[in-house]
């Protein structure tokens, strides 16, 4: 959720009130913001303007300014009417030219005509433009803005795509004039990456770079990236134009329309936005930006008060969704219909469902009747089948003296295969693309990093350690709609002096038992019932040579018997690479097998 | 000597004597340790009763006969100066009877004492009107006292002093006065420590004296397993779950598409959950397949791209290969909207709970791990209301012990209305957010071909965050992971969630 810095005594004032902490944290929870930070003491200290952090819903992108919050807020407490918007006549055109087509193909425009900045609304617009970059833009991919003096520059505009070295301007706050390419290298440079070069990707690899231009072939900007020093607005700027390239209409549409409805309130004429004629015949987006008309959307005031269990007339209702700058008036289709009008501040609005719960914050949550009544459907509870046997294992673990452990399931793909000396023959591990660290590269397959990861964090305890884990392990299967699957294991180890391998068959033994699993001896062939035996694997590295064996399972008389884990004395060089200075004993079983 | 034999004649002396005033004197060969056990274990038994006698004494270090030999560091200075006359004592002062560290001592007290002078070139030389001859060695002599016994005719503050001077060390001697105890007789019958299974059988526990327990101890604590405190705690919820007639889903499946993870849940694709800074994709294997269930697929497209059920979408260009990127799930809620999908063949209402692992790709600190625990509770009814919702979470969250709820309006992209819980805490006093419920979009669930009329709650709070609040854990790693102290696992008391643990 995006967080939101307010001066708090500029705040206060639009809000026509001086609240004290506890009042405003109310309000700010009944409204559905959060209070994160109040500089208050801090700012006492350093002589600052205290500051409110307000963190706000990610889908109100007009809640990004303290304009926006302080109009919201306006109306929830009844203070203030919702704006109207409306629009003045065009004065200029901005001719998209086919060739953006290649590399970002809409575009959008509006005129701040005769606006009056202060140093600090100019601030807040300047912030305003950054918030919406970094959040419904999506850091500058899908959307880009650039607002400009109109009086430096002179309509009409044309958008189009060039070869990067093709044109050349002095970029903003900067003294030299460049050319595409260029600026795109002084971005990319050390000193540009964490600034303005986390943006060069966006178009370094086209074959053309998105220019604006105005009447006098002036350089307006580069988007996403820069705009050109030429136009550059200052707080003394009296008409603004504003510019928007993107490859997603709708937010372009979404963007531009919370620019103008912020800021046209500084306007001579507040709230008049001059707009644009765009001329984009080659893909139909020609139009005229931005469109500040109210749409609207039908709601059953049924539909609303079932879910909310209220029983608000029409009046009542319009009342509530006033609050959240809604209009709702009654259809003439039907009694049960509401016809919402819904400003260009609310894009969030997309389904009733978005009404009904403004309604309810209107309303107030925790002011709703808590008298609704489930249904008396009898519901039978159940655990998942596999929990319950993980349970068995935890249980019978714990009651023989071996202590739970729950490590992470990512880890390291060495500590996977090659401390375990294994190898991975790429058909069974799950990789991770984009892990932070090299602790996470891939899901074990199986139990034992952790174990023993686990052990060394504790090597200092007293010896024996004597840990299990029941938990999931995970495999790579190409036949699934996943591609992998879960499977719960159960690993115990036994760290001590000595390696001591019968306490560990002693273990596996008495788990055993709690599954009616009973020894077999003579590796199976001492009674065709059901039951488990060990035999030696050659074939595992992770044990000491002649000390590795596998566990195999008959689960009833007739049954193929099958390889359900492993168990044996640990090598020496697995005990080092986890940098465990002592000997050890290890099981470990597949628990799908009781299932 | 055996104990035995000790005793024995411990208590022929009582016998003989009545008491023994100091055993220090009578036993002087018997270790103190030998003699208090001894004592002890007459004493349990009520045959003797005795005082502890401390008596301190000390003895003269090393350095202190020295000065016993050669007189203090103050007055060999005396005679050294009476021999040379002065002395600088910045020059190397090699070959003189008195060491530098010793000079420094002796002219610290001498001029304390007024015995000597420092001249204009900074030399020391006796005080006009000292006479040697009249001067006492008081330091010399109290040692003397001291060594014979006599330190009680020496104040305390000097005897403070010699002690920090290093001269003397103080020693203790320990004695016991003994006298008979009510239970006194001569011979030694040796009381029983145990009751045996041998003397129940003959009855002989009846004529036998058996020591007295000491009830002021603790015991050894057994050795034993211990299950970890984090799944004890998951099991208090899976057992309110159960209590309110909820099953357990099948989530476990780390591997999830984004399809089920996001696309279903109605999160768009350039949502930024969805970016690499949040969520961990796979490179091995890459892609998934969907859901068989084309119309499901149909519905999702178009309630993302145009619209559909009365929204009006996101309106944008919905990728199919972009639903079908493999993620490990960030939210047990891919598992729900399955069984939602599944509930549509059969839309009768149900309730579904899963506690399980999710996977976030954040930096690590202090309240974060790229793995953590979610409790996720669904719960699918006809005609249900915000108001029977809250009233269901205020029942839910009782069962664990938290009252008194509060709910704010928040926003999740798959529920509407959302609202986040929160609740008194009586120890921070303040109200925590204790987690986040809200009603599955239509754009969710209509798409899967649930009616219009079901109405789906869904809930989440972390399994670690309210344990931490719980049990006062500072730091997530201390609870789960590989660096979690076994003391800590082993030592962990039970879980109870209605337990009230505010102090």
């Amino acid at each position: 959720m995006p967080t939101i810095s307010v001066y708090k005594n500029d705040l206060f004032a639009l809000l026509g009130k001086q609240y004290t902490d506890a009042e405003f944290d109310e309000l700010c929870f009944d409204f559905g913001i959060e209070v994160d930070e109040d500089t208050t003491e801090e700012a006492l200290k350093t002589g600052a303007e205290p500051e409110l952090k307000l963190e706000i819903g990610a889908n109100r992108y007009d809640l990004l300014c303290i304009e926006g919050i302080a109009q919201s807020l306006n109306e929830y407490i009844g203070n203030k009417e919702a704006p109207v918007y409306k629009t003045l006549p065009a004065t200029t055109k901005l001719f998209v030219e086919p060739s953006t087509e290649q590399v970002r193909p809409i575009a959008a425009a509006a005129i701040l005509r005769n606006i009056t900045f202060t140093p600090k609304s100019y601030e807040s617009f300047i912030a305003l433009q950054d918030k919406l970059h970094s959040n419904i833009c999506r850091n500058r991919s899908l959307v880009a803005m650039g607002t400009h003096d109109l009086d430096s520059i002179k309509g009409p505009f044309y958008y189009r795509a060039l070869p990067k070295d093709d044109f050349k301007f002095t970029p903003l706050n900067q003294s030299k004039e460049m050319t595409g390419g260029e600026i795109v290298d002084f971005y990319n440079t050390p000193e540009q990456k964490s600034n303005l070069g986390r943006f060069t990707h966006i178009i370094q690899d086209s074959p053309v770079y998105p220019v604006i231009f105005d009447a006098n072939n002036v350089v307006c900007s580069l988007p996403p990236l820069i705009n050109s020093e030429h136009s550059k607005i200052s707080v003394n700027t009296k008409n603004v134009f504003i510019e928007i390239t993107a490859i997603d209409p709708t937010k372009a549409q979404i963007v531009l329309n919370q620019l103008v409805a912020m800021f046209s309130r500084y306007c001579d004429e507040p709230f008049a936005i001059e707009p644009v004629e765009i001329v984009s015949e080659h893909n139909n987006q020609s139009r005229i930006t931005p469109n500040v008309s109210l749409r609207t959307m039908e709601v059953s005031k049924a539909y609303v008060n079932d879910a909310l269990g209220l029983k608000l007339d029409t009046q009542e209702m319009a009342g509530e969704l006033k609050k959240m700058s809604l209009q709702a008036v009654q259809s003439v289709k039907s009694d049960d219909i509401l016809e919402v009008s819904i400003p260009i501040t609310r894009p969030d609005v997309l389904h009733p469902c978005d009404i009904m719960e403004d309604v309810g914050v209107g309303y107030g949550f925790n002011n709703v009747p808590k008298d609704g009544e489930l249904s008396n459907s009898t519901f039978i509870a159940a655990p998942l089948p596999i929990n319950k046997i993980g349970d068995i294992f935890r249980e019978s673990s714990s009651q023989a003296g071996w202590v739970e452990v729950l490590p992470l399931t990512l880890c390291s793909h060495d500590e996977n295969f090659s401390f375990l000396r294994q190898k991975d023959n790429g058909d069974k591990v799950v990789e991770l693309a984009n892990p932070k660290t090299s602790e996470y590269q891939v899901v074990r397959t199986t139990l034992l990093p952790g174990i023993l990861k686990t052990v060394k964090e504790n090597r200092k305890h007293t010896l024996p350690i004597r840990v299990f884990e029941s938990g999931d392990v995970v495999f790579k299967n190409l036949a699934l709609e996943r591609k992998a699957y879960n499977e719960r294991h159960w690993g115990a180890i036994y760290v001590g002096k000595t390696s001591s391998f019968e306490i560990i068959q002693g273990l596996l033994g008495k788990v055993m038992q709690t599954f009616r699993t009973e020894w077999i001896a003579d590796f199976g062939k001492k009674s065709a019932g059901r039951g488990y035996w060990i035999e030696e694997d050659v074939s595992n590295d992770t044990y000491f040579p002649g000390r590795g064996a596998k566990v195999i399972f008959r689960s009833k008389e007739g049954a193929e018997p099958i390889v359900i884990g492993e168990c044996g004395a640990l090598h020496p060089e697995v005990m080092n690479n986890f940098n465990i200075p002592y000997a050890a004993s290890y099981v470990e079983l597949n628990a799908e097998a009781f299932l | 000597m055996s104990s035995e034999k000790f005793q024995l004649e411990i208590l022929q002396e009582l016998n003989k004597n009545g008491s023994i005033e100091s055993t220090l004197e009578t036993y002087p060969e018997v270790s103190s340790q030998d003699v208090i056990s001894n004592l002890k274990s007459l004493d349990a038994f009520g045959k003797v009763k005795f005082d502890t006698i401390e008596t301190v004494y000390y003895d003269i270090s090393t350095e202190g006969d020295e000065i016993l030999n050669k007189g203090s560091y103050e007055l060999r200075l005396l005679d050294l100066l009476a021999k040379i006359g002065q002395l600088s004592l910045k020059a190397k002062n090699d070959g003189l009877e008195m060491t530098p560290s010793e000079l420094k001592l002796g002219q610290a007290k001498a001029f304390r004492n007024g015995w000597i002078n420092k001249t204009a070139e900074g030399n020391l030389e006796i005080k006009q009107g000292i006479e040697k001859g009249d001067l006492k060695d008081e330091t010399k002599n109290q040692l003397l006292a001291i060594k014979d016994g006599k330190h009680d005719t020496i104040d305390n503050k000097t005897l403070a002093d010699l002690k920090k001077r290093k001269l003397i060390v103080q020693k203790k001697t320990v004695s016991y006065k003994v006298t008979k105890g009510t239970d006194f007789s001569t011979d030694l019958i040796k009381p029983e420590t145990e009751l045996t299974s041998d003397m129940i059988a003959s009855g002989s526990y009846k004529d036998l004296k058996f020591k007295a327990y000491n009830f002021n101890s603790q015991g050894p604590l057994p050795a034993s397993g211990a299950l970890h405190p984090l799944n004890k705690i998951k099991q208090e919820f899976r057992q309110i779950f159960f209590n309110m007639g909820f099953t357990e889903m099948p989530s476990n499946q780390y591997v999830e598409s984004s399809f089920w993870n996001f696309d279903a849940l109605y999160v768009p694709q350039q949502h930024p959950a969805r970016d690499l800074q949040d969520t961990f994709y796979l490179k091995n294997p890459l892609t998934c397949d969907l859901p068989t269930d084309k119309e499901y697929i149909k519905n999702i497209q178009a309630v993302h791209e145009q619209g559909a059920f009365d929204s009006i979408g996101y309106r944008y260009n919905w990728k199919e290969e972009e639903a079908k990127k493999l993620v490990l799930r960030t939210h047990t809620t891919s598992i729900s909207a399955a069984m939602l999908h599944q509930l549509a063949k059969d839309q009768k209402p149900a309730r579904l709970f899963s506690i399980e692992r999710v996977f976030r790709n954040e930096a690590v600190d202090a309240t974060h791990l790229a793995e953590f625990h979610q409790v996720e509770g669904v719960l699918a009814d006809y005609d249900i209301t915000l108001g029977s919702l809250i009233k269901f979470m205020e029942d839910f969250f009782s069962k664990m012990g938290v009252e008194n709820l509060k709910f704010k309006p928040t926003y999740n992209p798959y529920t509407e209305p959302s609202m986040e819980i929160f609740s008194w805490h009586e120890g921070l006093k303040k109200w925590v957010e204790i987690g986040n419920s809200g009603m599955f979009r239509p754009e969710m669930l209509e798409s899967m071909g649930l009616p219009r009329g079901l109405k789906v709650l869904g809930w989440g709070l972390s399994l670690e965050r309210p344990t931490m609040i719980k049990y006062k854990v500072q730091n997530i790693r201390e609870l789960l992971g590989h660096k979690v102290s076994l003391d800590f696992i082993e030592s962990n008391p039970a879980a109870r969630l209605d337990e009230d643990l505010y102090e």
